[in-house]
C-alpha cells in the first residue's frame, strides 16, 4: 500500500511538468548552495566527521546511474519496466534547500547507464546508447528525439546493464557483461566445466569503444577496448591520469559448482571485487581466472582446473585495489570537487550494492567506499565513507537491506550523490567543516 | 466477491472453535498437529538439509531471494500453487527462462538437481512450501516420479 502511495504522488509529480524543455519560471531556482540543509539524522547515513546527508528525493523506482548537471539539476536513469515517458528523470531544487521540489520524466527505454559531457546527456537501454543535446541551462532540447548512437548490444538476462562513461577524446566506453557466471557448459551448473575457449568473449565480458558522436554504431564499429572482465558496472574516466578505471563483479559460486574444492567460507570470500586501471587491448582474465585477495594472485578458474591453489595466466592484468568478495560495486567516482577535504581530491569512490553470494554467511557491503589516489595517481588504502543505507547491522538475506547504493555524481558545487535502486532513493552528501 | 467471503466464513468459524475447544484438553507434545499427516515434520526436516545445501546460496536464508536476481520462494505463487508438476520440472530442469513471476523479471539462472532422488525432492519442495509464511501441501516421491518420466 505505501509503495502505490509514494508511486502514485511521483507519478503526480510528474504529470505536473510535462517535459524537460525550459519553462519561464527558472528564474525561481536559487544558485545559494549553501543553504542546503542536511538531515536531522542525516539520512539514515553514518559519514566521517564534517560530512552530512540528506535525501534528496525518495520513490522513485529502480534509480540506477545518475549524473548531475553544471546547474545542478540530478538526471536519474531507471532500470526495469518504466512507466511511460519516465525511463529517465529530471530532479530540480528550485528553492536551494537541496530537496527536490520538481521532478519530470522522459523516455520509455529502462537501463542504468548516464553521463553528461560536451553539452550532450547520454544514456542506455540494456542494448541500446541514446544521446540527448542540453542547452545552456543543462535541459535537454528534444526530449522525445534522441539520437541513437549505439544499438543491439547483446542482452541475454544476466548482467545486461550497459553502463556508460566518455573520455576527452570524443569516446564513449560500454560495459557489455558476460550473460553467465564463469562460462561453464551449463551456467551455474555444480561440476560443469568451462568452455574452450570461451564464445562469450567475442561479443560480450568486456568494455567496448565508440564515438560518441556518431549514429547506429554497433559492434562492427566499436573496438573490443579491454576483455576478460566479467561485469563491470561501475566505471569512470580518471582525469588525473587521462585513463579508464573500471570494478568488475566478480565471479560467484565457488562452492556451490566445486563444493569439494572450497567450503562455504572461502566462497563467501573469494574472489575479490576487483578495480582495474586500463589500457587498450587489456585483459583481464575472467573466466579463466579469479583474483585471490588473500594470497594476492590470480588463481586459475576450478571450471578450467584450478583447485584454489593452481595460479592462473601470468599474460592478465593485475587489480590495483582488491576489495571483499561478492560486494557488488556497481558505480565508481574518480572526485574532482572542491568541497571535501584535500585527501579526497581525485580519490575513488565506489557504491557497493551489496552481496547475496555469501550465504549461509551473513552478507556484505551495502555502503560508500573511497579509495585516495596519491598525487601520482597511485592508491592507497580502502575505507568505507558512507554506511548504513541496508538499515540493519547484520543483512543475513538480501531482501532485508532497505537501500542499496548504486549510483555516484558529483554536483557542481562538490556534493557527492548516491542512488539507491532498492526504494529509490537519492542522497546527497555534503561537508561543511567541524 | 463478498459472497465468496460469506461463504468462507461459517468454515472458517468452526475451525476456528474447533481450535478454541482443543487447548481445554492436555496436548499431546510430540505428536503433529491434527491436520499435518504423520510423516509432514520429517519430510519438511530432510528437506531442509538438501535446502542449505542446493538452494539457499540463491534463495537465502529467509526464501527471500535476491531482487531481481533470483525470484523468492517465501510467499511466491508459483511456491504455492496448486501446479506442483511445474516446481518439480524447474528442479529437474533448472531455468534459465526470462518469464514474469509475480510481478517482476529475474536474471539468473538455476542449475538443475535432476541428481537428487525422488524422495530428495519430494522433500526440499515440501520444506519450501512448509517454511518461512509458507502453507501449502506436500509433494510425494510419487509425484516426481511421474513427472521425471515425463520429461525423459
Amino acid at each position: 500500500m505505501k509503495k502505490t502511495i509514494s508511486v502514485l504522488s511521483l507519478l503526480l509529480v510528474v504529470a505536473a511538468f510535462s517535459s524537460f524543455t525550459a519553462c519561464a519560471s527558472d528564474s525561481l531556482r536559487s544558485a545559494a548552495p549553501n543553504s542546503v540543509v542536511a538531515d536531522a539524522d542525516n539520512a539514515g547515513l553514518k559519514l566521517p566527521a564534517g560530512f552530512s546527508a540528506l535525501k534528496v528525493a525518495e520513490g522513485l523506482g529502480r534509480a540506477r546511474h545518475i549524473a548531475v548537471t553544471a546547474q545542478g539539476d540530478i538526471y536519474v536513469k531507471l532500470m526495469g519496466r518504466v512507466a511511460e515517458g519516465k525511463a529517465v528523470l529530471r530532479l530540480r531544487d528550485r528553492n536551494g534547500d537541496g530537496k527536490a521540489e520538481e521532478i519530470s520524466g522522459m523516455g520509455n527505454y529502462g537501463g542504468t547507464g548516464i553521463a553528461i559531457k560536451n553539452g550532450y546527456l547520454y544514456a542506455s537501454s540494456d542494448e541500446e546508447v541514446f544521446r540527448y543535446k542540453l542547452n545552456e541551462k543543462g535541459e535537454v532540447i528534444s526530449p522525445m528525439q534522441p539520437e541513437k548512437i549505439i544499438t543491439g548490444l547483446i542482452n541475454r538476462r544476466q548482467h545486461e546493464s550497459k553502463s556508460i562513461t566518455l573520455d576527452n577524446a570524443g569516446n564513449i566506453y560500454v560495459n557489455i557483461g558476460a550473460y553467465s557466471n564463469s562460462c561453464q557448459e551449463r551456467d551455474r551448473q555444480p561440476g560443469s566445466l568451462g568452455r574452450m575457449p570461451c564464445p562469450i568473449l567475442d561479443s560480450a565480458g568486456g568494455i567496448w569503444q565508440f564515438r560518441a558522436d556518431k549514429l547506429n554504431q554497433t559492434y562492427g564499429d566499436g573496438i573490443r577496448y579491454a576483455t576478460g572482465l566479467r561485469n563491470v558496472v561501475g566505471l569512470d574516466w580518471n582525469n588525473q591520469l587521462n585513463q579508464l578505471f573500471v570494478m568488475q563483479h566478480g565471479r560467484d559460486d565457488l562452492h556451490n559448482i566445486f563444493p569439494s574444492l572450497f567450503t562455504e567460507q572461502q566462497n563467501a570470500d573469494l574472489p575479490a571485487e576487483t578495480m582495474y586501471a586500463l589500457k587498450k587491448g587489456d585483459n583481464a582474465g575472467w573466466p579463466y581466472t579469479y583474483y585471490d585477495p588473500f594470497q594476492n594472485k590470480k588463481m586459475l578458474a576450478p571450471e578450467y582446473g584450478g583447485d584454489g591453489k593452481k595460479e592462473g595466466g601470468k599474460e592478465f592484468i593485475d587489480p590495483v585495489v582488491a576489495f571483499p568478495a561478492h560486494m557488488a560495486p556497481n558505480a565508481l567516482l574518480f572526485y574532482t570537487g572542491d568541497m571535501f577535504p584535500a585527501k579526497y581530491k581525485n580519490g575513488a569512490f565506489i557504491a557497493f550494492h551489496g552481496s547475496w553470494n555469501r550465504a549461509p554467511l551473513p552478507q556484505e557491503g551495502y555502503y560508500v567506499a573511497f579509495v585516495p589516489f596519491d598525487e601520482n595517481g597511485k592508491p592507497g588504502k580502502w575505507e568505507i565513507f558512507a554506511n548504513g543505507f541496508a538499515g540493519v547491522e547484520v543483512v543475513t538475506g538480501t531482501r532485508g537491506a532497505q537501500h542499496r547504493p548504486t549510483g555516484l555524481a558529483q554536483g557542481p558545487d562538490g556534493s557527492l550523490y548516491v542512488s539507491d535502486d532498492s526504494k529509490g532513493t537519492i542522497y546527497r552528501i555534503i561537508y561543511k567543516g567541524k | 466477491m463478498m459472497m465468496k467471503k460469506i461463504g468462507i466464513l461459517p468454515a472458517f468459524a468452526l475451525v476456528l472453535m474447533a481450535f478454541q475447544t482443543a487447548p481445554k484438553k492436555p496436548l499431546p507434545v510430540k505428536k503433529p498437529v491434527a491436520v499435518a499427516p504423520a510423516g509432514l515434520a520429517a519430510a519438511v526436516n530432510r528437506g531442509k538439509t538438501i535446502y542449505l545445501e542446493r538452494c539457499l546460496a540463491c534463495h537465502q536464508v529467509d526464501g527471500g531471494g535476491v531482487p531481481h536476481l533470483n525470484p523468492p520462494l517465501d510467499g511466491a505463487s508459483g511456491v504455492l500453487g496448486k501446479d506442483k508438476a511445474r516446481l518439480i520440472r524447474i528442479v529437474l530442469k533448472g531455468f534459465d527462462e526470462r518469464v514474469e513471476l509475480d510481478g517482476e523479471y529475474y536474471s539468473n539462472n538455476m542449475a538443475a538437481h535432476a541428481d537428487l532422488s525422488d524422495q530428495q525432492i519430494a522433500d526440499v519442495l515440501t520444506y519450501i512450501r512448509n517454511s518461512w509464511s509458507n502453507k501449502a501441501g506436500a509433494v510425494t516421491p510419487a509425484e516426481v516420479k511421474a513427472v521425471r518420466a515425463r520429461i525423459k
